[in-house]
């Protein structure tokens, strides 16, 4: 419901019961991100560890959610397992409608459930009910499970965690209906630790919408945008694996633990090949017209006489590059499997494939033996990354279970540092130069969409250091705003700063509409000042020597440039930071 | 086969104009002519991809709501997303049962299949909503029913053509995929 104040429902896990509570703050936070941060100062203990049974989960919608199309998000921020500091992870699927029709703008989750637990909201219902008998299940048994004891089809939305997030992996994802996820960082492996198996939203609500005439006439105007032009084309056709073949030809592509930027054989996990041999149909987020879920599938022979079983899996750019290229398998349905593998075990797909790239390495080396590995990994080898996978999710021994926790921690005990392709986080699926290592080491997130550095690092070839590093914390602070609003990031070429006025205004949020840059700038603060109260050092970043042997179409990456992009943005972090506590 | 034609013409007889039959101004096709009466048809739904644009579009224009549930049409996923989605929507049943279990009035049968609604006859008993045999009613808190019109208001709303309007004339059931 469009209201001036937030409505949050605060539960207490321990005592399973809520408390809904009323907050004010719509004009200087919006919603999303500044309303996660928010939520993060008063329910957070910024220096308790991450399982602290009193930190916060929190899932936050804004203000446009649902009013619009692709407002189709939804912010979870937590204190990640990964790095023990504040963090977001971003998830689509239906979570986004169903909280708006919770009417809820944010769910924040503290305490831990005496039993394995499901709980389940809705705008007229709350409940924590025992599903100790789904402990131990997989993402897919679990998500079958709850379809059958829940009512609702179509108009809830099943969070979920599989065996990663109840052994502590700190590349636990939350599985949100089946094919979307709150990927990074280890929401999942919060979720385990409340004993937190599932969470089901009940989008149950009816609720009234603004009586003007600019709200269906605005509304008429965004979705010819969307629809009838070619803006979001790219994510309708081939969809984000479309980069992989643009990628590898530029020599951007992270190919065999970034040993190499591109690959004589990429032709079989292309996003051609994909949508050619692989793919099953679209999917969508709801509220979103687009359809950029792609949909594949895994078919295996299980018995002889030609028994064979299939399975739908989804894909995307990231996740092909990571169990991919980075591992060295070029065949579109062996990718599938992998993809699959991490899917049915609840682990984040892109710290996995990045994480055993750097093992395989560490492997050649001989700094590693089956000894740890218990299965010889060996690049282009599907069937060990298969079975790897499911040791890294439920942490078979001392080395899989560190190496869980990221591959610098792993390294820190083994040895390959300097060839873990760690940014902040495993690294995302772009090489393509200092700029983007610099975004991805420090962004707020560790990933790729915190600002287009890698679009920046194609398109400027002088390496003016103050320009790059202007242009980064710019980006940012208009992401912030459209993740505080909450929109897909892939729709940031259309809901331009006056297209996104004329939304809140017609909704009625016209005081917000008029001071959006002061208030995207306040919530980019604000979140910077929740990651620093949390122990984020951006002068102890480091980046491993690996990102700087890279060899692109633009030449060798300049190390020097890279440490002087580092030591400004971490600079300009900083002072971010200080700002917003003044 | 022959019953099935002569209900069809029958049907099409029947249709004298699209005005009083509950039909919004500036869906006909043929404004006017008057005896083309358009029903809803899902025909197309194995395209569905779940963006609920067509629910949100009739809650949005024709009951001025924000919902997915206060809508002619609805979404569900047909045993979870992996199996793909089917369309809850009046089938343009005629007679229509609906009409039969309300007490009062409210609902009247449509030319060409469906109901008309008079929602000021409604006294919210719910009888209508356990009468359709496909679930195609939804009930909000109130009690208030909400039905397909078969005005095609979210038909463009569609990026798929999952939907489309038909000649209620044509006997083509609207439960038929392509």
């Amino acid at each position: 419901m469009i209201r001036e104040h937030f409505r949050v429902m605060v539960v207490d896990l321990a005592a399973g019961s809520g408390n809904p509570v009323d907050l004010e703050g719509r004009d200087t936070l919006a919603g999303g991100s500044g309303l996660a941060a928010e939520l993060f100062s008063r329910y957070g203990k910024p220096g308790g560890r991450w399982d602290d049974q009193d930190q916060p989960l929190i899932f936050a919608i804004g203000p446009l959610t649902g009013y619009f199309p692709l407002m189709s998000k939804t912010v979870c921020s937590f204190k990640s397992p990964y790095h023990n500091q504040y963090t977001e992870s971003h998830g689509g699927g239906r979570s986004a409608l169903c909280l708006r029709f919770a009417d809820l703008d944010a769910l924040v989750i503290t305490g831990k459930a005496k039993r394995p637990s499901c709980l389940t909201v809705g705008s007229r219902h709350l409940e924590l009910k025992d599903i100790s008998y789904l402990w131990g299940a997989d993402v897919y048994a679990t998500g079958k499970m709850l379809r059958r004891a829940e009512k609702g089809s179509g108009h809830r939305s099943i969070l979920r965690i599989g065996p990663a997030g109840e052994s502590g992996s700190a590349m636990a994802c939350i599985n949100v209906d089946s094919y979307r996820h709150f990927g990074r960082l280890g929401g999942g492996c919060v979720m385990g630790s409340k004993n937190l198996k599932a969470i089901v939203i009940h989008g149950d609500a009816v609720l009234p919408l603004p009586e003007n005439r600019e709200y269906p006439a605005v509304f008429d105007e965004v979705y010819k945008k969307l629809t009838a032009t070619d803006m979001m084309s790219k994510y309708h056709n081939l969809g984000t694996p479309v980069n992989m073949a643009v990628l590898n030809e530029i020599k951007s592509l992270p190919v065999r633990n970034l040993q190499k930027t591109s690959d004589p054989a990429i032709e079989g996990i292309t996003g051609e090949t994909f949508a050619r041999d692989a793919l099953l149909r679209n999917a969508a987020c709801s509220g979103c017209p687009i359809g950029c879920i792609h949909i594949g599938f895994v078919r295996e022979k299980f018995m002889e006489e030609n028994q064979y079983l299939y399975r739908q899996v989804s894909y995307d750019h990231e996740p092909i590059f990571a169990a991919g290229a980075m591992l060295g398998v070029n065949d579109c349905f062996a990718v599938l499997s992998l993809l699959d593998a991490a899917e049915k075990m609840g682990i984040d797909v892109m710290s996995c494939g990045v994480a055993l790239a750097w093992a395989t390495e560490a492997s050649e080396k001989g700094l590693l033996s089956e000894k740890e590995t218990i299965i010889p990994l060996r690049f282009g080898d599907p069937a060990s990354y298969k079975e790897a996978i499911r040791h890294l999710s439920v942490g078979t021994t001392d080395f899989y279970r560190l190496l869980g926790q990221g591959a610098l921690k792993a390294a820190a005990r083994y040895g390959g540092a300097e060839f873990a392709c760690v940014l902040g986080q495993e690294m995302a699926g772009y090489a393509t130069g200092e700029v983007f290592f610099t975004s991805q080491a420090l962004g707020f997130r560790h990933s790729h969409l915190d600002s287009a550095g890698y679009s920046y690092d194609q398109k400027h070839k002088a390496k003016d250091v103050k320009e790059a590093v202007d242009f980064l914390l710019e980006d940012e602070r208009g992401r912030a705003f459209l993740t505080s609003m909450v929109s897909c990031l892939f729709a940031r070429n259309v809901y331009t700063d006056e297209l996104l006025g004329q939304c809140l205004t017609a909704v009625g949020y016209g005081a917000l509409a008029s001071s959006m840059k002061g208030v995207s700038l306040h919530i980019q603060k604000l979140r910077w000042k929740a990651r620093m109260a949390t122990g984020f050092d951006p002068d102890g970043v480091t980046v491993p020597k690996r990102f700087t042997e890279v060899v692109t179409e633009s030449g060798p990456v300049d190390a020097s440039y890279l440490e002087e992009l580092k030591n400004e943005y971490a600079g300009r972090i900083r002072q971010l930071a200080t700002d917003a506590g003044q | 086969m022959f019953l099935v034609d002569m209900h069809r013409i029958e049907r099409y007889s029947d249709c004298r104009t699209v005005q009083t039959d509950g039909t919004p101004r500036g869906t006909r096709k043929n404004p006017g002519r008057g005896r083309h009466v358009k029903i809803l048809s899902p025909s197309r739904m194995e395209r569905c991809i779940g963006c609920h644009s067509c629910s949100l579009a009739c809650a949005r224009l024709v009951h001025k709501l924000l919902s997915w549930d206060a809508a002619g049409i609805r979404i569900m996923s047909s045993g979870g997303l992996s199996s793909g989605f089917e369309a809850r929507t009046c089938l343009a049943c005629d007679p229509a049962p609906c009409v039969d279990a309300c007490p009062t009035g409210a609902y009247s049968q449509r030319r060409g299949g469906g109901v008309i609604t008079r929602m000021k006859l409604c006294i919210r008993c719910g009888k209508c909503a356990p009468a359709c045999p496909v679930d195609a009613i939804y009930l909000d808190t109130s009690g208030q029913p909400f039905v397909c019109i078969h005005c095609g208001r979210c038909v463009p709303f569609c990026p798929h053509q999952c939907l489309e309007t038909i000649d209620a004339a044509q006997g083509h059931h609207p439960g038929v995929a392509e």
